[in-house]
């Protein structure tokens, strides 16, 4: 893909994120500005503190830029609300977690389609799509268990299923392999593989080396700048190679 | 699709509460107590309160009721050692001046007590024996359900006539009608004429009634003729002559308005004419008025300890919630991530609060209800549960929930959902 032809779903433009943390002023992110466009697969790699986790939040607008602008699928969130920030997340993103993160007291179905819930319009068609996710990540056939009778690996396969329900412009990924073994870690990222093959656009954030490879790029952080960009290690068409 | 929203969230707190099933119960114990005995003790109280109106209103909240009163020992007049008389109480005179002094009294009406034992073949009895004149049965309000009650002609031509209350007609004629047999009061033989219908039972001896509802009437002359002024009281272990002329006038006055009037100007009268307080006056509207204060009372005293106890389940609540809260924070951060809205979470705390003060209330009312028919078995106390309290303490619990669950769902909603998915 040209770097003419990209069209861009995430644009980050002079984004700054200022913590206090006790006296001092931390600075996650430094000026940052990138552009990730559509059927990209990117992973994001860096030490702790590099600020790969505030650039994972401010890109899922559950956090929000000191100054500077980010754009989500040409929407700027600069001048949104909470409630729109809200709708913004539940029609445009998903994220999957390191930890899972399904809510204990739903079982498979009802998990993967939480998010639909929170939609001020929501599709009627939202339990058949959430069905077909389940049976897409190979969970047909436990749409009623609670997420204590799955293993990690199904767990987090339930939580893709549920970043996939809205259709989003842009699927979060944090460590999202980081709590499995790693036969289990290989089998997540071979359906990575596949989503970026139907043309999802994936930002994976990773401390692994090897996790990090799989992806078609990489963006290394340190101390909330751009430390290096490597394009095309991978291409699209060769992610199942 | 708004509706189906409310109906899932409603459904996800319902199994969000269900996860910790002991904790939920627990919870709603204090709203369940306090809903519960709002209504038992409001149902209780209003059974006792009717009850004591019912009594006072049966001795007429028209009437003034005079009663002749064994004075103090120290006070009473005459009597030896052996035999002592004891001369006290109303007299014919009393009678005769209120009824001529007052305009506004409509009827007098006197009652002369015998104390003599009533028997039936082998049955015996010691009811209230009442030599008083027709109109007593109207003035008392007396219904009478078989035969008639003490005529005109019984009293000119001073009949062996009685009528029996319902009490004792069942005691002493317990299979067959009395109507028509002979019944002996002391040495002599009576006619039943007829019985009356069974007042409220006097069980509490509220209004100075008598103990017994069993009462046999006999025409006043007769009453006179046969048994005099002066009468031999047997005691355990002692004989008393007592010398009453009158043991109660009933004053009936024209107007409920003049009730009071009338009975302070008895009150002076006796006073003057009396030189010891051997009578009391008996006022049922005043008993009346009385009565319905002692409920205002109870009520802001009911009103007062329900409030307390549903202040005590609502900050019961409102505790939970807010460990809740905490330990779901994680949750809370997820939901938001996923695009929850603020009003969301806080919508779905809020029903879980809900929920609960409605569960604990449904039981409440439950148990509420239950707990007067229990009453009712065992302590033979009458209880009335009006269809308000019910209502009432049901809505008070559900606000309960929603006031009380307000502090914990905002908390919940204004977490930081960065910090929030942070949050182990």
């Amino acid at each position: 893909m040209s770097e003419a032809a990209r069209v861009p779903v995430a644009e980050l433009i002079g984004v700054t994120r200022e913590y206090r943390m006790g006296q001092n002023l931390v600075r996650a992110l430094d000026d940052f500005s990138f552009t990730f466009g559509r059927g990209e697969y990117w992973a994001v790699m860096g030490s702790s503190g590099s600020g790969k986790s505030t650039l994972l939040n401010v890109l899922g607008c559950v956090d929000r830029p000191t100054s500077g602008d980010y754009k989500v699928d040409g929407v700027s969130t600069a001048r949104l609300d909470d409630d729109e920030l809200s709708e913004l997340r539940s029609r445009k993103l998903g994220f999957v977690f390191q930890s899972y993160n399904l809510i204990p007291q739903l079982n498979v179905l009802e998990n993967i389609m939480v998010p639909l819930f929170y939609q001020d319009d929501p599709p009627d068609d939202g339990e058949e799509r959430a069905r077909k996710l389940a049976e897409r990540v190979g969970l047909a056939r436990r749409l009623d268990h609670r997420p204590a009778e799955l293993s990690g690996g199904q767990q987090q396969r339930v939580a893709i299923a549920r970043a996939l329900v809205n259709q989003p412009a842009l699927v979060l990924a944090d460590e999202a392999t980081g709590n499995l073994d790693s036969a289990t870690a290989l089998e997540i990222l071979d359906l990575f593989d596949e989503l970026h093959a139907e043309g999802r656009t994936i930002v994976l954030v990773t401390h692994e080396l090897d996790v990090g490879e799989r992806a078609q790029h990489v963006l290394r952080l340190k101390d909330g700048r751009i430390e290096s960009v490597a394009r095309g290690q991978r291409s699209a068409a060769g992610a199942r190679a | 699709m708004k509706h189906s929203t409310l109906a899932r969230t409603v459904k996800l707190g319902i199994s969000s509460l269900l996860l910790h099933k002991l904790r939920s119960l627990l919870t709603t114990l204090g709203v369940l107590f306090g809903t519960s005995s709002v209504i038992a003790m409001l149902a209780i109280g209003e059974g006792a309160s009717e009850e004591a109106q019912e009594q006072i209103r049966q001795l007429g909240s028209r009437n003034v009721i005079l009663r002749s009163v064994k004075p103090r020992e120290d006070f009473a007049t005459g009597g030896g050692q052996s035999v002592r008389v004891l001369s006290y109480g109303l007299t014919e005179q009393d009678l005769g001046r209120i009824a001529e002094t007052f305009p506004s009294v409509a009827r007098v009406v006197p009652v002369r007590e015998i104390y003599e034992e009533v028997r039936f073949s082998d049955r015996m009895l010691n009811p209230r024996v009442m030599a008083t004149l027709p109109v007593y049965r109207d003035v008392t309000g007396r219904v009478v359900s078989e035969g008639r009650f003490l005529s005109d002609q019984d009293e000119e031509g001073v009949a062996n006539v009685c009528v029996l209350s319902y009490e004792a007609a069942r005691y002493l004629f317990p299979v067959s009608s009395p109507i028509g047999e002979q019944i002996k009061i002391g040495a002599d033989y009576y006619t039943v004429v007829g019985t009356t219908l069974d007042r409220l039972r006097q069980r509490s001896d509220l209004v100075g009634a008598g103990k017994s509802s069993a009462e046999v009437f006999i025409p006043l002359e007769t009453g006179r003729k046969w048994y005099g002024s002066m009468q031999v009281k047997l005691r355990a272990g002692s004989r008393e002559m007592e010398e009453v002329e009158l043991h109660e006038i009933v004053v009936e006055v024209e107007d409920a308005t003049q009730v009071e009037f009338v009975a302070n100007a008895c009150r002076e009268m006796l006073k003057r004419n009396h030189k010891q307080s051997d009578y009391e006056i008996v006022v049922p509207l005043e008993l009346l008025m009385r009565a319905e204060e002692t409920k205002r009372i109870f009520n802001i005293v009911l009103g007062s300890i329900a409030s307390i106890s549903l202040l005590v389940g609502g900050i019961g609540i409102m505790n939970v919630m807010l460990a809740t809260v905490t330990e779901r924070t994680r949750e809370i951060g997820i939901r938001r991530a996923l695009g929850a809205k603020r009003h969301h979470i806080v919508s779905q705390f809020l029903v879980e609060c809900v929920v609960l003060s409605v569960g604990g209330g449904l039981l409440g009312v439950a148990l509420g209800l239950a707990t007067p028919l229990v009453v009712e078995h065992f302590a033979q106390m009458r209880t009335i549960i009006t269809p308000t309290a019910p209502i009432l303490a049901f809505l008070i619990s559900s606000g309960v929930g929603v006031l009380f669950g307000i502090y914990p769902a905002w908390r919940a909603a204004t977490m930081d959902p960065v910090e929030a998915l942070r949050h182990e």
